[in-house]
């Protein structure tokens, strides 16, 4: 394929711990093929150069917590035909969203001597938030493969397949015992989106959610099941207040459990 | 970029960095062809981990601080389980201590050769990144690449995952690994040990500039192994202090320009890393390493940053033997972990995260709630000897044209392999006992 012809292909990071663009470094098999099929407009972690825009396909890193980074997306979105989220911080505002159930500046104050130095927004929101989002891939961190899938797909002109199951339906799959019905271990594949492989249940431990919520979950059934297997109810919220505690399913979930009693509302 | 100013001035600015984790910038001032101020900028948004740590469980850390950084989790995963376990009076058994030390072997590896081939040797080749290297070196592009899946496969195998592994718990794993899983391993290992010993060949033979660093360097120490997962505190200074004492000694400041907070070291910069381990501890690498490392016209320390890159592949090579030997010794049935039960209190645990020694201190209620989190990572320890290398880079290099000095300034920062998602997110001054 003749350079001009190839579809550009830019790498943008917000806020966020470079683990889901590190991801796609980690297709040690795919990834010359990848850089061949490709050309790399803008993808600073891998490289120095910089192609100008527009781009065909934007994949979007980390979530929008400064007022910079809000005026950012903007201009990104305007440069990239489609753009893709990568990861729990940029699909759902990531960890760093449990400010938005905080007092940034009180946060602020507990890290940062001098607090007036930064430049901080209130809440770390989601990518979609701000601009039309084209598709997603979910997880703290992304998977590997879904990752070559998306971007195999988008060179077909395809849909990329990406299930929209739960972790539940791949830890069958896979053969898994189930943790939560052989071990009482707590457990959220019930209502987390599939993606990982069923990780967590493979290695005898409960889901903990990093692929966010699926999407049909059954939070009140999740909650009382968990309540029933001896979580307290502080634990519960602790547990949806993760990597995704800002995603509509989990974070509404939280908010009805913190506000309905002393036990629920205790912090975090 | 280039400014020059109506006022006879000129300003160097490199507005984001490539091939470092994170975002940051570099911003050179020279006034009458002098270089008048020098500044690593870091813009990476903070994200307030020590802050949200606060009232979460003390299970909880291993999974939350891993988030910070992608490329060194098991650093801060390892770092605050010692931590914790402190805290509740936990000693974990020989076998789970191995099998960190087998995970955190995987992390070097993986570490280290992306930095040596994606992120270091385009600036000793002359291209912008690894995938334009490629076309003329591929060989030596997929021999990095295999290197690093190498390191990922250990990871997945031990920690379930490469990029914030599962299977880390307070007290231990949650399924230790068996040992058929792992000797599955040995071919993959087997030829990264190749591989890595051809890139320390490879890399002694990049030019280098005269430059030596005069500052003061801090790694752990075992008595009996060259230390990756735990140690006490040793500097080139003289001295030494468990991993408990970090507080009286490494004070953090809050500066202008930047989100990440400075270290010092009982006032003065210092250096953690690949360097400072190396010039510390170089008795404890396996003969083969210190055979390989002389080889590659290494003395038994290195003051040269911009050596790191032979340093870093000497641990390389040093991670995967270890890997082997750890492998080849492992029978099964150990325990997976320790029961753990939380009580009030202060504990400290660190760890060689591949870029240098990472700290974390917790405070937990009798309930098992943090009530207070300090992290210290590598990259704000270094980053007072980063801006002092780019004085020196920046004096030395001053007459060089604009677009050879940057590179030049951007390589000196590279040195460093700097992760700046794990630089910003600091600790409060007042919590600094000294």
């Amino acid at each position: 394929m003749a350079a001009a012809t190839k579809p550009k292909l830019a790498v943008w990071k917000f806020a966020s711990c470079d683990g889901c663009q590190l991801t796609l470094l980690n297709c040690e098999d795919e990834l010359l093929a990848i850089a061949d099929a490709v050309t790399i407009a803008y993808f600073p972690e891998a490289t120095r150069a910089v192609v100008e825009g527009p781009c065909d396909l934007s994949l979007v890193e980390g979530s929008i917590s400064t007022p910079e980074d809000a005026e950012r997306i903007q201009h990104i979105r305007e440069q990239s035909t489609l753009l893709v989220t990568i990861g729990a911080c940029a699909t759902a505002g990531g960890i760093q969203a449990l400010r938005n159930v905080a007092d940034v500046a009180e946060y602020a104050s507990i890290v940062y001597a001098h607090p007036e130095y930064l430049s901080t927004l209130a809440t770390s929101t989601p990518i979609r938030t701000h601009v039309f989002v084209d598709a997603e891939l979910r997880g703290c961190p992304i998977d590997k493969g879904q990752l070559v899938e998306l971007l195999a797909a988008t060179l077909a002109g395809r849909a990329p397949r990406i299930p929209t199951y739960s972790v539940c339906v791949q830890c069958k799959a896979r053969g898994v015992t189930c943790v939560a019905v052989a071990h009482s271990t707590p457990c959220l594949g019930p209502v987390t989106q599939a993606g990982c492989g069923a990780l967590c249940p493979s290695v005898a431990r409960g889901c903990y959610g990093c692929f966010g919520p699926q999407d049909s979950a059954n939070m009140t059934g999740m909650t009382e099941r968990l309540v029933a297997a001896g979580v307290p109810r502080a634990d519960v919220v602790r547990l949806y207040r993760t990597f995704n505690a800002h995603a509509p399913a989990f974070r509404t979930e939280s908010e009805r459990l913190a506000a309905s009693g002393p036990q629920g509302g205790r912090q975090p | 970029m280039t400014d020059h100013r109506g006022d006879g001035s000129q300003v160097l600015q490199v507005g984001a960095l490539a091939r470092v984790e994170g975002e940051g910038g570099m911003r050179l001032e020279f006034r009458d062809g002098e270089v008048a101020d020098v500044r690593l900028n870091i813009f990476e948004p903070p994200r307030f981990y020590e802050a949200f740590l606060r009232g979460r469980r003390f299970t909880e850390p291993p999974d939350i601080t891993a988030r910070i950084c992608g490329i060194c989790p098991v650093a801060y995963q390892t770092a605050a389980c010692w931590a914790l376990e402190s805290i509740c009076g936990v000693k974990v058994t020989d076998a789970i201590h191995t099998m960190r030390r087998l995970l955190y072997c995987g992390e070097w590896i993986e570490s280290h050769a992306l930095h040596i081939h994606l992120l270091h040797a385009p600036d000793f080749l002359g291209y912008d990144s690894a995938i334009e290297m490629a076309a003329d070196h591929r060989a030596v592009v997929e021999r990095g690449l295999r290197l690093k899946k190498a390191g990922n496969d250990l990871m997945t195998a031990v920690g379930g995952r490469a990029v914030h592994p599962v299977n880390v718990r307070v007290g231990g794993f949650y399924r230790m690994p068996d040992a058929a899983a792992l000797r599955a391993l040995k071919p993959t290992l087997e030829q990264a040990l190749e591989d890595a010993f051809a890139t320390i060949a490879l890399v002694a033979g990049f030019d280098f500039p005269d430059f030596e660093q005069p500052y003061t360097y801090l790694a752990l120490r075992e008595p009996d192994r060259y230390a990756i997962e735990s140690g006490s505190v040793v500097t080139t200074a003289g001295t030494a202090f468990p991993v408990a004492e970090f507080g009286r000694h490494i004070v953090e400041e809050h500066v202008a320009h930047s989100n990440a907070l400075h270290a010092k070291l009982d006032g003065e910069l210092y250096v953690v890393g690949p360097l400072a381990r190396y010039t510390l501890n170089f008795a404890q690498l396996s003969p083969a390493c210190r055979d390989a490392a002389r080889a590659a016209g290494l003395g038994e320390t290195c003051r040269n940053p911009f050596r790191s890159i032979v340093v870093r592949a000497v641990e390389l090579a040093y991670a995967v033997e270890e890997a082997l030997r750890i492998i080849d010794a492992w029978t099964d049935g150990a325990a997976p972990a320790v029961p753990v039960r939380p009580r009030a209190g202060e504990g400290c645990g660190a760890s060689e995260a591949p870029r240098g020694t990472i700290f974390h201190r917790y405070v937990l209620d009798a309930d098992g709630l943090i009530t207070d989190a300090q992290i210290v990572p590598p990259t704000s320890q270094n980053q007072p000897s980063v801006e002092a290398d780019l004085w020196t880079a920046a004096r030395a290099w001053a007459d060089l044209d604009d677009r050879t000095l940057t590179l030049r300034c951007e390589q000196t920062i590279r040195n460093y392999d700097p992760c700046i998602s794990c630089a910003t997110h600091f600790l409060d001054l007042e919590i600094v006992r000294s």
